[in-house]
């Protein structure tokens, strides 16, 4: 190694610094100096491609987590206590031990962040050692090398479905044009194939001699932004290396959300603090006057070293320390642990249920916050997306209409419904996902009206027309089935998510796993075989199905030479796929796709090569895409629109031409309204002949736009609308996105456990709430008030009238417009609106923004104070999902940014019921019952050395050895009540679905309230008085000892509090049992032991001797029994007398399975008659609510159906 | 009753699916066990008051029995107590009472005579009682050196810190240090049967046998093999307040030293302020006579420890034991009384029961 002064080093140092910082960044290829020394590589500066997302280093882990904790206001007060310990004066009897209790937590808390951190090395170390080839000159090749030896300036190849190992520059593609694809699910969460070209103007050969380029790419930083594995790439690429680093997703690891319990919580620990001041205050202030009330000096009243007495005054000011490490237990030190073990436990078997797995994606429910599950059972509204969340989002052409005449496809219905039926079981049966996933795509059922049309001759340019529309029009991406788009990574990148979550749950069940998998039965081989025969019978169902499909495929003569079958579609959107698939269906078969280019593939066999002059994508404001292309023989300009009916209609030719035209135009909206009725999503298909000179001057404005530096957004899309004028309408098709299942079912269900479902969609009003009764969000009989109003100015003065008549009608559902929505969210009439709002069953809120969405969750939550859950699949619900309590997430056909800014991810809506009503009540009442349990027992336990105060004059003296104290709070007592929290059951899953009433118990207030953590706290005042006096009672004025003493008080106590916990669990199964009996022995063999063992503990013996005197036992048997009478009486009574849904619930649950599911058939149907009997009553009282609803209504020119109505739109 | 049992359905987490890069994944379904599904078979009581109304009555039928067994033994307890303390200007202690003085050599003795109105026709055990002395003090409990009384040689010169001040008299270390032992009950007490014929008779006092046996044995050792304890106890002065050194408390060798019992005693801290302590027992000589017969004693005081200085009292308790301890009619008292409020409830919660309990089996939820 040649020799480098220091203060070239650094020197060198700084250059790189200023390498690193700098805006634009010069890299030179490594080729050249390849096998150089470190010390000569040009690009030496920059840090290498190694990820290290670990918290802490080896070295450094103790005073760095440490410090992490410390954050903690809690373990301040703790450790703050125990350097209490420390101070001569507070006289603690072995300051030592005081820390063992700190440092357990710390210990605890230490392991398990040093055990996440490890799992991140471990999954940091996997990624860095993923193989690429970079290309070497020596070897002359691409040589395979670890991702984290990848340098900047090294030429990588990317072959098809490789993950990319890093942000790299795109030098040269294997497609003649330069462009290749990428999917940036893991960056940005979308799933669609993204162009990118390579560099124009490098010209790379590939070949065996070495590669002499020397590129100075000048890369602007953070312009490629980051990119993470998980590209996917055709054919071989050369990438030069670009950004220093691969930033990992902007992951800031779990969100921190503060569940309400906890807040609640924090508020009792505040009083729990108060309590022990005034604790300390009297123990202090009797200290005072016990000493005061001293004639003398008695010989028990020690001096200090120096052979003096303190003041009395000063001596209880001391006293007031050393009661509040006496007493410190009574702030629970251990809750925030066990709090935190207890959720771990309870999302295990969150993650673990089989309810919420999906076998269709090979999906469980994920938790990513690992804090809020208790929140799960106070949700009082929901707000959902549609799209996606309560439909399949998996788009089917249902119907068209062109040129102003309706095509049906009726037989696409009944064919497809029995069709899936197989499919679905199918796959039940195989347990697999290899079925092509988008067979329904591609199977559209023929209109053979349609058909016919197409193969005339009249009107062919029309109709041919439409359907190279819905060809072209799009950006979907046509690739070879053999180059299929592969999800290689998603399940590593899946992993690789997981871990950065820091969800410890996965090896924990992987550990559960391999523990229990010897208890584990096989399936008998029998229903093995069975399942084949199953499966081969599904197989030919199948083909016999795929054979009534193809009688309505064009026959196979007119069919090209080019196998069309093996075409692969890639789209943005489901729609376009549709649309596209449907097109191929007819004939019109998209070929291929460049940036310049289109190939269509028309019915008779020839292929249309059409130049693209320009795409106009897709924008929420427009609401429309164009595409411009040139058409190859008429070397016309067409300008292809497809978008939503009414951007399109006001864009249409003016109404004063053709009268044709006009017609169409009207027939098409009557179709287009009937469709929309339908449920199903319609868009229009319009196009427009451009004469060249147009073409022209527009495409030069375009260049301008597109080359603008400032306003770059508005401009393009000035640009788009200019040109989108004057169209022709071509048709309207209507596409189906079915419910998902069990939708309606859920939907209902959670109404009526009292939850109030809203639904946030960017459709169209009359899709939604077609999409709302079928799904059950709306029912007949509902008032529904429709407000949408054109212009801002007339409704705002009317909607001040006071909508105090809702409140006579039991069922109102509220359909509102996004843009009343908007004035509605207005300050001034935000109130009326929650108070509207709060009276309606149901809200459908139609076309909103994103934005809009996350602002009407806030409004809610604000206002109302209420828990509220947002539940979306697509980009555009993150901000609700992020807005609400509970993001709930759907791993749907949007990809995964939902999921990512989700608290819960799911994969079916219909799973949202399981959660919340059996996790959610489950969690809710668990760690609420635990949470007041922990007060209790630590009250219960902490007030008998507070009573002995009165006895020892108050000189902080404890009756029990200090490590008996420590052990009692962190052996004896303390994994009972864990167990309790995560084991529990108050009613079994089938009654909680069964009964969905029962879940109201939980919101609101639920178990967790003022009053109960005061009554339990005054029941362990209670306890604790009897298990101090009834011992006091008897040994008083006998030669007892002082641990012989607080032998039986700790005992006493322990016992109580074991039973107390006893009556709590609802439900015991062998693990309580073993738990409860575990501690008992645990506490009797370690007080035993530590009697024998430490000759210089003064209780030496003491449990012994107390076990061999028969007082002891009846003590003790006497004091527990007192001291659980109340409580075991309260219970009693309560299930006895009062009838709350809970206890009659667990009544129910006694029962046999059949006769309990009986029972709830039975309830159900007398609930829907009583429920039937309401609503007749209150149609009576329609009239008068609807009328003065109706000034509100019109005002905003709106309208208000009547229930019969909408009994007819139901009926279509 | 088990509500619910293990369900077999498909009872497989492993699908091994063809993972398109090469390798088999593993399906990420859930295992199917009754414990991650949460179907352990459970136990789901329903207290209610048909289901706990046993429970009740059999509280009531054992307590109640157990309690007046108690109470009968409590009462069959023979206990007297006299009151030496000698506050009152007619008692005999008065005087000694009055004048006091660690330090003096010229003992004060008082006699106090009394009347058995009973005899006692067992072991009788003697204790002397404190009260409104608190043993139970913070700094009184821990100022003490269990290493230096269990006889660790090393230990002896170097009392812990935790005697202080009572570790060092004038530059030697104390044994046994700290402020227990430096506060020992120093009081000597003797009985007398005065005879019908006016003659003290001395009623023999056993000195051993008061303290617990592991105490003595294991946890109090004199230091060093040294039979010689004035040697083993070389280079140690006494605690101050003594009047004798702890080589000195007793002629017997095995009641001296450490292992001396009414300090072994004493060195168990009373848990209350008002207590008791054994001082002697006195054993039944032979089957026929009574260990106390009925008539006139006198309690000879050698009074040398002060209480006035906390308005404590000195008494002396004659006590025939059983195996409930002293007497004591609480607990009798407790266990019968709860024995009939259980039984109480119990009827209350029948009422309750067939006035309720139909409801609840029927299982009516509709309002």
């Amino acid at each position: 190694m040649p020799w480098m002064s220091p203060l070239a080093r650094i020197r060198d140092a700084l250059a790189g610094q200023r390498a690193r910082d700098k805006d634009l960044r010069n890299l030179v290829s490594n080729l050249p100096y390849e096998g150089l020394d470190k010390w000569k590589q040009p690009n030496r500066h920059f840090r290498n491609n190694g990820i290290k997302t670990t918290k802490y280093s080896v070295l450094f882990f103790i005073p760095m987590n440490l410090f992490e904790q410390f954050h903690r206001l809690a373990n301040l007060y703790f450790v703050g206590l125990a350097i209490l310990n420390f101070v001569p004066v507070v006289q603690a009897f072995e300051p030592e031990v005081a820390l063992i209790p700190i440092c357990v937590i710390l210990a605890l808390t230490a392991i398990k962040d040093a055990w996440e951190d490890f799992r991140r090395y471990k999954s940091d170390k996997k990624l860095n050692r993923l193989p690429c080839f970079v290309y070497s000159s020596k070897e002359k090749c691409f040589v395979e090398k670890r991702w984290k030896d990848v340098r900047v300036g090294d030429f990588v190849k990317v072959e098809s479905n490789d993950i990319v190992p890093a942000d790299l520059l795109l030098l040269y593609t294997s497609d003649p044009n330069g462009v290749c694809h990428i999917e940036t699910a893991n960056l940005d969460g979308e799933t669609n194939l993204k162009q990118r070209r390579a560099v124009p103007g490098v010209c790379i050969t590939v070949s065996n001699t070495d590669i002499l380029l020397i590129i100075h790419a000048v890369i602007r930083t953070g312009c490629l932004g980051f990119s993470h594995p998980d590209l996917v790439l055709k054919q071989h690429l050369v990438y030069l290396k670009g950004h220093e680093t691969k930033a990992m997703l902007n992951n800031n690891g779990p969100r921190y959300k503060r569940s309400r319990l906890e807040r609640r919580l924090n508020i009792d620990v505040i009083f729990c603090i108060l309590l022990l001041f005034t604790m300390c205050i009297i123990g202090s202030l009797g200290h005072y006057l016990w000493l005061e009330s001293m004639p003398s000096v008695p010989l028990y009243l020690v001096p200090q070293t120096d052979g003096h007495l303190d003041t009395p005054s000063l001596s209880s000011f001391y006293k007031f320390f050393s009661m509040i490490i006496l007493l410190q237990v009574l702030i629970p030190i251990s809750l925030y642990v066990s709090i935190e073990l207890v959720k771990i436990g309870q999302i295990y078997f969150i993650t673990n249920d089989l309810d919420l797995y999906d076998e269709e994606t090979d999906a469980t429910i994920q938790c990513k916050a690992l804090n809020i599950t208790e929140d799960l059972g106070q949700i009082q509204y929901i707000f959902s997306d549609k799209t996606g969340t309560l439909t399949e989002n998996k788009m089917v052409f249902r119907r068209c209409s062109i040129m102003g005449r309706e095509y049906p496809h009726k037989e696409n219905e009944c064919v497809r419904r029995a069709l899936k039926m197989y499919i679905y079981k199918i796959k039940i049966l195989m347990f697999t996902k290899s079925l092509p996933p988008n067979q329904q795509e591609t199977e559209v059922i023929l209109d053979q009206k349609l058909l016919r049309q197409i193969r005339g001759t009249e009107k062919i340019d029309a109709y041919q027309d439409f359907f190279l529309a819905l060809a072209i029009c799009n950006t979907v991406v046509v690739s070879m089935a053999t180059a299929k788009r592969l999800r290689v990574s998603a399940r590593l990148t899946a992993e690789f998510q997981q871990t950065n979550q820091s969800n410890p749950l996965d090896t924990l069940s992987s550990l559960v796993r391999r523990a229990g998998s010897w208890t584990r039965l096989r399936a008998p081989i029998t229903s093995e075989t069975s399942a084949n025969d199953l499966t081969t019978q599904g197989q030919s169902v199948n083909q016999t199905g795929g054979q009534t499909c193809s009688l309505h495929v064009p026959p196979q003569g007119t069919a090209p030479a080019v196998p069309a079958g093996k075409l692969c579609y890639e789209a943005e959107s489901p729609d376009e796929a549709a649309l596209v698939h449907t097109a191929k269906a007819y004939g019109f078969v998209l070929m291929s796709r460049t940036p310049d280019s289109v190939t269509v593939q028309l019915p008779s066999g020839a292929q249309l090569r059409f130049e693209v002059l320009d795409t106009l994508s897709f924008d929420s404001n427009r609401k429309r895409m164009s595409v411009l292309v040139r058409h190859p023989i008429s070397k016309q300009c067409i300008l292809y629109t497809k978008g939503a009916d009414y951007a399109i209609m006001e864009l249409l030719e003016t109404p004063y031409g053709e009268k044709q035209q006009k017609a169409i135009a009207s027939d098409t909206q009557q179709h287009l309204d009937c469709y929309a009725k339908e449920g199903l999503r319609t868009l229009c298909i319009a196009k427009k002949v451009l004469c060249d000179g147009e073409y022209e001057s527009w495409a030069v404005q375009r260049q301008h736009a597109l080359a603008a530096m400032d306003n770059r957004e508005q401009l393009i899309m000035d640009s788009a609308v200019q040109i989108e004028t004057n169209l022709c309408l071509l048709g309207a098709t209507g596409v189906e996105d079915r419910l998902q299942d069990s939708v309606p079912d859920t939907v209902m269900t959670l109404r009526e456990a009292g939850i109030q479902v809203w639904v946030l969609t960017g459709d169209k009003p009359e899709t939604a709430v077609n999409i709302g009764y079928a799904c059950r969000l709306l029912e007949q009989d509902d008032l529904v008030i429709n407000m949408s109003c054109k212009r801002n100015s007339p409704c705002i003065p009317r909607y001040s009238e006071d909508p105090r008549n809702v409140d006579t009608t039991p069922d109102i559902s509220l359909v509102i417009d996004g843009r009343t929505l908007t004035m509605l969210m207005s300050p001034d009439l935000r109130d009326r609106f929650v108070d509207l709002a709060r009276h309606c069953r149901s809200v459908l809120c139609c076309r909103v923004t994103p934005l809009q969405k996350s602002e009407v969750v806030k409004l809610i939550r604000e206002k109302l104070k209420v828990m509220t859950l947002a539940v979306g699949d697509g980009a555009n619900d993150v901000n609700m999902i992020q807005a609400a309590d509970i993001g709930v997430g759907i791993s749907g056909q949007e990809g995964m940014q939902a999921v990512m800014a989700s608290d819960f991810a799911i994969s079916r809506f219909k799973h949202l019921k399981k959660l919340l009503l059996v996790h959610g009540h489950w969690c809710y009442s668990r760690l609420a019952n635990m949470i007041i349990y922990f007060f209790y027992k630590n009250a219960a336990n902490v007030n008998l050395l507070f009573w002995y105060q009165f006895f020892c004059g108050f000189t902080a003296n404890a009756m029990i050895d200090h490590w008996l104290m420590i052990f009692f709070n962190l052996l004896f007592t303390s994994v009972p009540p864990i167990m309790f929290g995560i084991m529990d059951k108050d009613v079994s899953a089938e009654m909680l679905l069964g009964l969905p009433e029962l879940y109201r118990t939980g919101q609101g207030k639920g178990e967790y309230s003022f009053f109960t953590f005061w009554i339990s706290m005054l029941d362990a005042f209670y306890q604790s008085l009897v298990a101090f006096f009834i011992p006091y009672f008897t040994y008083r004025g006998s030669d007892i000892d002082i641990y012989a003493f607080g032998t039986p008080l700790n005992t006493i106590s322990l016992f109580t509090i074991l039973l107390h916990l006893s009556i709590e669990i609802k439900a015991w199964t062998i693990v309580h049992v073993f738990i409860i009996l575990g501690s008992v022995t645990l506490y009797f063999i370690v007080t035993l032991a530590y009697g024998v063992r430490y000759l210089n503990y003064s209780g030496y013996w003491t449990l012994q001797a107390q076990m061999v005197d028969p007082m002891f036992y009846l003590v003790c048997l006497i004091s527990t029994v007192i001291a659980l009478l109340p409580r075991y009486l309260f219970h009693v009574l309560k299930n006895s007398i009062t009838c709350s849904p809970i206890v009659e619930a667990r009544h129910l649950d006694t029962l046999e399975p059949s006769t309990r599911d009986q029972w709830i058939k039975e309830w159900r149907s007398f609930r829907g008659r009583v429920q039937d009997k309401t609503s007749d009553v209150s149609s009576v009282s329609y009239a008068d609510p609807k009328a003065s609803l109706a000034s509100l209504s019109y005002s905003s020119n709106g309208y208000i159906r009547s229930s019969d109505s909408n009994k007819t739109i139901g009926a279509l | 009753m088990m509500a619910s049992g293990y369900n077999a359905k498909d009872e497989d987490g492993h699908i091994a699916v063809a993972g398109l890069g090469g390798g088999a994944l593993r399906s990420r379904k859930p295992e199917n066990t009754a414990f991650k599904q949460q179907r352990l078979p459970a136990w789901q009581p329903v207290l209610t008051a048909g289901s706990v109304l046993p429970a009740f009555f059999i509280i009531g039928l054992v307590f109640i029995p157990i309690g007046i067994g108690l109470y009968v033994t409590s009462s069959n307890i023979r206990e007297f107590e006299i009151d030496y303390t000698g506050v009152d200007v007619s008692s005999p202690c008065f005087n000694c009472s009055q004048n006091f003085n660690w330090n003096s050599t010229k003992p004060c003795t008082c006699s106090i005579p009394f009347y058995l109105d009973q005899s006692y026709e067992s072991n009788v055990f003697m204790y002397y009682g404190l009260s409104n002395f608190y043993q139970n003090h913070r700094r009184y409990v821990k100022s003490r050196d269990d290493s230096q009384l269990n006889g660790d040689p090393t230990e002896l010169t170097k009392p812990s810190k935790e005697c202080e001040p009572y570790a060092f008299h004038e530059h030697k270390p104390i044994a046994p240090c700290g402020a227990i032992a430096n506060s020992m009950f120093n009081d000597s007490l003797e009985l007398f049967y005065i005879d019908p014929n006016g003659t003290k008779v001395p009623v023999p006092l056993s000195s051993t046998g008061i303290a617990w046996w592991t105490d003595k044995h294991v946890k109090f050792r004199n230091p060093g093999g040294n039979p010689n304890l004035t040697a083993a106890f070389q280079g140690t002065v006494k605690p101050v307040n003594w009047r004798r050194p702890v080589y000195e408390l007793d002629s017997d060798p095995e009641n001296n030293g450490f292992i001396n019992e009414d300090f072994i005693v004493w060195m168990r801290t009373a848990a209350l302020p008002t207590f008791r302590k054994l001082y002697r027992v006195i054993q039944k000589r032979n089957g026929l006579m009574p260990t106390l017969p009925r008539g006139n004693y006198s309690l000879d005081v050698h009074y040398n420890y002060p209480v006035r200085s906390f308005e404590g009292r000195k008494r002396v308790i004659l006590s025939s034991i059983s195996w409930m301890g002293g007497k004591n009619p609480f607990l009798g008292i407790a266990y019968v009384s709860v024995g009939s409020v259980c039984f109480f409830l119990g009827v209350v919660l029948l009422f309750i029961h067939h006035k309720y309990g139909n409801r609840s089996s029927s299982a009516d939820m509709s309002h």
